[in-house]
Formats: C-alpha cells, structure tokens, sequence
C-alpha cells in the first residue's frame, strides 16, 4: 500500500488520468453542444465506435496520422448529418433513433473490422505525447499535465473554447434559445431547424474526434471498442450541468477513478477479480450523482422534444 | 381520435415501407462486400428457414427478443423509455443460474418454473430500480437504464470469473463461465431433433398476456392512461408514481425471464460470458426494442416482428457461412431499421394530412389512438 502514495506514482496515476478522461471530455462537450440546442443524441458510441474503426483503418494503410485525423473528423461530420436529417428533418423521437445509430455503429463498425482486418493488429505510428516547450520541463507537474498526445490538449482547449461560444456569441445565443424556447426564438425569426442540425454536426464530430482518441490512442481496434464510454459521455452532460467546467470535473473523475484502478491492480493491491468491481465505479458514482443532482439541475427546457412549425 | 380506414392502413404499410427501404441498404451493403445481394438474400433466407432445424433455432433467436420486446411495449405504453433489457437479462440470468447452482437436485417440476420465476424476480428488481429513480427522485430513466446495463454486466463479470465460475476452469484456461448446470432446469425440448424449446412458447404465452394485461385489466388502463396523459392520469386518482415503478418492473421482469431462457435454453447449459457488453446477451436488449417498435409496441405484433429479427440473425450466420460476409450485418441492420421506422412516423402524418384533405375531412389531425407518445422526458 505503502509504494501507492509516491510522488512518481501519483505523478503517473495523474497523467493516466488526464489521458483516460480526454475521449470521455470530447464526446460530452459535442453532446452538450447539440443538448443545449434540444437535441438528446444516445448514439454517440455508435458514431464514436465508427470513428474509431475508421481512424484506425486509414493509418493502419496509409501510417499517417493526419490522414486519420481527418478520417475520423469527417465521419463525426457524415454521422452528424444523418443525425441531423432524423431528428430535424424527420422530428424522430430522439431517444430511440440515438439507440439505432449506436446499433448501425456497433454493427457496422464491427462487420468492416472483421472484413477489412481481422485480427487487432497495433498501429505502427500512433499519438505520440508532446512535452509542452518549458511547462513540460516542471518537475512532476510538468509530466503529469503538460506531456500529452495533442487531441488531449484539444480536448482540454476546448472547455473555454464551448463555454465562449455558448455564452459569447450570436451563435450559442441562438442554440440556447432553441433549446429553452424554440417557438419564442422562431417567432424572432430564428431557424430552429438550422440552429440545431449545425449544434448536432458540431457535436457529432466532436462524438468522432472522441472515438479516434481512443484507438489511435491505443494504437489498435476490436470490436466494440468503447464498451459503452459513448452512454457515460451522454451521462456526463447531466453530470456536468450542461455546462462545460462541470463536463470536465465529470470526465477528470472518470479518467483518474479509472487509472487508480489500473494502478491498484497493477501492483497487486486488489486481486485481479476485483478490478471489475472497478470497473463498475464509474456507472455507479453516475447513478448516484444523477439521483443527488436530479432534483437541483435544470436541463434546457425543450431537450429532446422535436420541433414543427405546424 | 377519428380516423379513416386508409391511415388505419397506413399505420402498418409506412413502417414496412420503411423495412424494406433498411433491407435495400443491406443489399447494397452485400454488394459492396463483393457478394450479389440476391445471393445474399437466398443464404439468409436459407439459413433462417432451410431445414426444420434451422427454423426451429430462427424461433430460439425469437424467443428472448419477444421477451423482451413484449416487456418494451408496457414501459413504453406507460411513457418509460426502458433502454435497460441487456442489464435485466443479466440480471434474470444470474439469479437464475445461481439458483440452479445451489439446488441442482431438485425435482424438475419445481427447478424449472423456480428458476424461471427467479429470472423474473431478478430482472424486476434490476428494472424497478431505475423505476423508483425516476418516479421518486426524478432521475431520467434513459441514462438510469444505461448505466444499469453497464453495471450488471460487471456484476456478471465478477461472478462468473469468481465465485460462479466453472472448478473445471479454475485450473484451465479460466474461461469466465459455469459448470454444465443440472438438466434439472433444461428447458424441455419440443421437437424431437432441433432447437425447439418451451421457452418458444413461454415466449408467446407471455406476449398474449402482456395484450390481455394491457388491454383487458384495471392495472393495464392505468398504465396507458400514465403513458396517454400523466397529469389527467393523476387527476383522476391514478398514481402515475406506483405506476412507473409497476411498468418498469413488468418490463424487467420480462427481460429477465428472456435472461433464463437463452441460459436454461442453451445448448451448453451454463451461463458463460466473454467480458464484453455484447457476449452473454447477443444484444438482446437492444433488439427487442426494435422488434417490439416494429410491431407498433403492440404485443401481439411484436409476435411476427421477433421472428422476422430472429431470421434476420439466423440468417446472417448463415450469410457468413456461406458467403464470409461478417455476421455483425445483421446489427448494423437493426439499427437501420430502427432510424427508418422511427423517421417514418413524419412521412405517415404527411400522407395522412394529404388523404384526409383529399376526402375533404379533418384539416389537421395528427392524432390517432395507436400513437403512443414516447418523449424522452428529461
């Protein structure tokens, strides 16, 4: 237990930690982007999922990363519109066509997978950390915050960059306004429908950036490869409030819940059979955080409820 | 809430219009594996139907999708959106199994309705727990439901690589699964040669039930009138609260029920996981969600609708066997189905307006009795 509480322990449970939240971060400040529009999307793993396999095919063939970084982006954005046509255009109910898309996802992801590459094979080039010129050199804190692969300081970057945007300009004006009102906002003369499909393929390549985090992260693809972190990132919007800082506590606790399991097992402090009951924390602490906070958060008034101007 | 004979059907030839619409993509999406789709078509077809065996293992598919789905159609008739089928299989399933663990000589005639009752018991709870959330704490069952899933199947996890898990393999290759339970608890088989169990027709009798409960009993006008209209429910009397809780354990129940029927249905007869979300359940959950909104959320529809999804995966088994197209096609299917059926409910209201203009009838009528508001209330 003793060797747990060293500082270059801490220091890498940290990083760890920081690391494992970045996916999580991603797809929670896309979804609360298209939530505060109005627009609940479940099928960010499916879409995440999609992006992942994607991302990891393209580098696997052609070994560079910015071809897979745009893959990646571009089939958040693909996945965004059809999203997009089904819940703007179609006025499906949300909760259930978000189910579908993570069932296309889920399916489609896999059946490429098997018919284009078979076995996990692990990339030859993968996110590389990038020390920060001068912080990186900080003792501790340098290699706890300022060495990371650069879709993590993305992801972080973009915290302040969402609560600008949704606080600052015409745009998030207009994206919480259909989300709280869409007839009051109509009647000025707001395109809810408009407003929305940009909030959703906003959100839905973000929801790709997340899942190409992940596997080019790891430097491999299988088969459903987020294990539902798509659904907890939808949770952590709730968790957060709808407000980017509180995403980022939301997916920071996840990350550094989920790397001191890692580093309990690792050294043998619980029992090998145990770390599923780690894995099981962070679902739990959502259930528990929504029960406390259920009552005390408002969620934009019109979410998940489709708009007709008949 | 007057309607004419022609949305009447309308209301089932835009959801098949929308099917086949989903089955035109998978043929392109055949083609595009190098493979021609009628091909295709025939391997799945073959493959779900082609021999009594193989129908009679389409219907073991059915089975825990029309278990669950018929489970759907009561939380959704009642305005909760359980998306929680995969955990309350698990959960079902676990209890089940352990039951069977612990009392392997008991008698059939009392093993087997006990474990399927704990199957029920099991899944109830695993569903009134988001229930409670939501009809007293107010937590959204959508996200509740989820992170239940995630959590049985941990529970699963730790079980059966711990304390469940088979002796045999604590030596071996530590495959995280039962022993071979007692034949005590097999689901008998009904057809001599293949896969037909009584779970087949637990499965149906459960759907007819779900129809009589709904439709014919005081508990199942109350829970429509909550899905219908909660505020008018509780201003006539109506606990919307009980009701929530009641709808969601029905709903579990019934997924849990599907749990031990694909264990005690089983050809291996044990309970065996591969750690992921998707190994112990198929995506049953998920599934049966689609085949009980392709059946309009009506039990008795949902009957027809598992058995057209049940061949859809028997048939992409066979769709692999025979023309190495991965098998996952059939999921990916699903989900397209589900977003056509669930976007085709604007295109039947466009058409709908433009019939009843045309008999010079109602200008705007969106309302029809069959239409079940199932708004993700957050």
């Amino acid at each position: 237990m003793r060797d747990l509480f060293t500082l270059s322990v801490l220091v890498s449970t940290v990083a760890a930690g920081i690391r494992l939240a970045t996916p999580y971060l991603l797809a929670a400040l896309g979804e609360t982007i298209g939530q505060r529009s109005g627009v609940l999307n479940l099928g960010v793993d499916g879409v995440m999922l999609l992006s992942a396999f994607g991302s990891y095919y393209v580098v696997l063939r052609t070994e560079n990363l910015w071809y897979g970084f745009l893959a990646g982006a571009v089939i958040g954005l693909l996945m965004g519109v059809v999203y997009g046509v089904i819940t703007v255009v179609f006025e499906a109910e949300q909760g259930i066509s978000g189910i579908g898309i993570f069932l296309f996802g889920l399916g489609f992801s896999d059946l490429l997978f098997e018919e284009l590459v078979g076995t996990p094979t692990p990339l030859k080039v993968r996110l590389e950390e990038v020390a920060i010129p001068g912080l990186g050199s900080i003792p501790y804190v340098g290699d706890a915050i300022f060495q990371h692969n650069p879709l993590t300081y993305l992801a972080f970057a973009l915290v302040p960059i969402v609560t600008l945007v949704l606080f600052k300009t015409t745009f998030g004006m207009n994206v919480r306004a259909v989300g709280e009102n869409p007839q009051a906002a109509d009647s000025l003369g707001v395109s809810v429908a408009g407003v929305r499909f940009i909030a959703i393929l906003i959100g839905n390549t973000m929801a790709g950036l997340a899942g190409m985090a992940l596997s080019l992260g790891l430097g491999i693809f299988q088969p459903n490869l987020t294990q539902g972190l798509g659904f907890i990132a939808v949770a952590l919007v709730y968790f957060g409030a709808w407000r980017s800082r509180g995403v980022m506590v939301g997916a920071l606790l996840y990350g550094i819940v989920a790397s001191l399991v890692l580093q309990l097992k690792t050294r043998g402090i619980i029992p090998l059979e145990a770390s599923d009951l780690g894995a099981m924390a962070p679902a739990v602490l959502t259930i528990v955080a929504l029960v406390v906070l259920a009552r005390r958060i408002e969620a934009p008034a019109a979410l998940a409820r489709p708009f007709s101007r008949h | 809430m007057r309607r004419v004979v022609g949305t009447r059907v309308l209301g089932g030839v835009v959801p098949l219009g929308a099917a086949l619409v989903a089955f035109l993509f998978g043929a392109v999406m055949i083609l595009a594996l190098g493979a021609n789709p009628l091909d295709g078509l025939v391997a799945m077809v073959d493959g779900a139907f082609g021999t009594p065996d193989r129908l009679a293992t389409t219907m073991v598919r059915a089975a825990p999708l029309l278990l669950v789905g018929a489970g759907i159609t009561v939380a959704f008739r009642s305005r909760v959106v359980n998306i929680g089928g995969e955990g309350q299989i698990v959960i079902g399933a676990l209890l089940g199994t352990a039951i069977a663990l612990t009392i392997p000589d008991t008698p059939k005639i009392l093993l087997l309705p006990i474990v399927l009752l704990a199957g029920m018991v099991g899944g109830a709870f695993w569903g009134a727990i988001p229930g409670v959330l939501k009809a007293y704490a107010a937590v959204n069952e959508i996200l509740s439901t989820i992170m239940l899933n995630l959590v049985a199947i941990q529970v699963m996890n730790v079980l059966l690589r711990g304390p469940m898990i088979d002796p045999a393999e604590l030596e071996g290759s530590r495959i995280p699964q039962t022993q071979r339970l007692t034949d005590n608890a097999a689901l008998p088989i009904l057809v001599p040669g293949t896969r037909f169990h009584l779970g087949i027709v637990i499965a149906i009798a459960a759907a007819l039930t779900v129809w009589v409960v709904l439709w014919r009993t005081p508990l199942g006008f109350r829970l429509r009138a909550v899905g219908y209209n909660p505020d008018a429910a509780r201003a006539s009397g109506i606990s919307v609260e009980r009701s929530i809780v009641t709808a969601m354990a029905i709903s579990g129940s019934l997924s849990g029920l599907a749990g031990a029927v694909l264990v005690f249905g089983s050809e291996s007869l044990r309970m065996v996981t591969d750690g992921s979300s998707v190994g112990f359940t198929g995506s049953a959950g998920f599934n049966g969600i689609v085949a009980a909104l392709f059946g309009g959320l009506h039990p008795l529809w949902t009957i027809p609708s598992s058995f057209l999804f049940g061949s859809l995966l028997t048939g992409a088994n066979n769709l692999q066997r025979a023309l190495q197209i991965p098998a996952p096609l059939a999921i990916a299917l699903n989900g397209i189905i589900v977003i056509f059926v669930v976007s085709s409910g604007r295109v039947r209201h466009l058409i709908e307006d433009r019939m009843l203009r045309e008999k010079g009838g109602l200008p705007h009528s969106h309302e029809t009795t069959d239409d079940v508001a199932v708004t993700g209330e957050v």
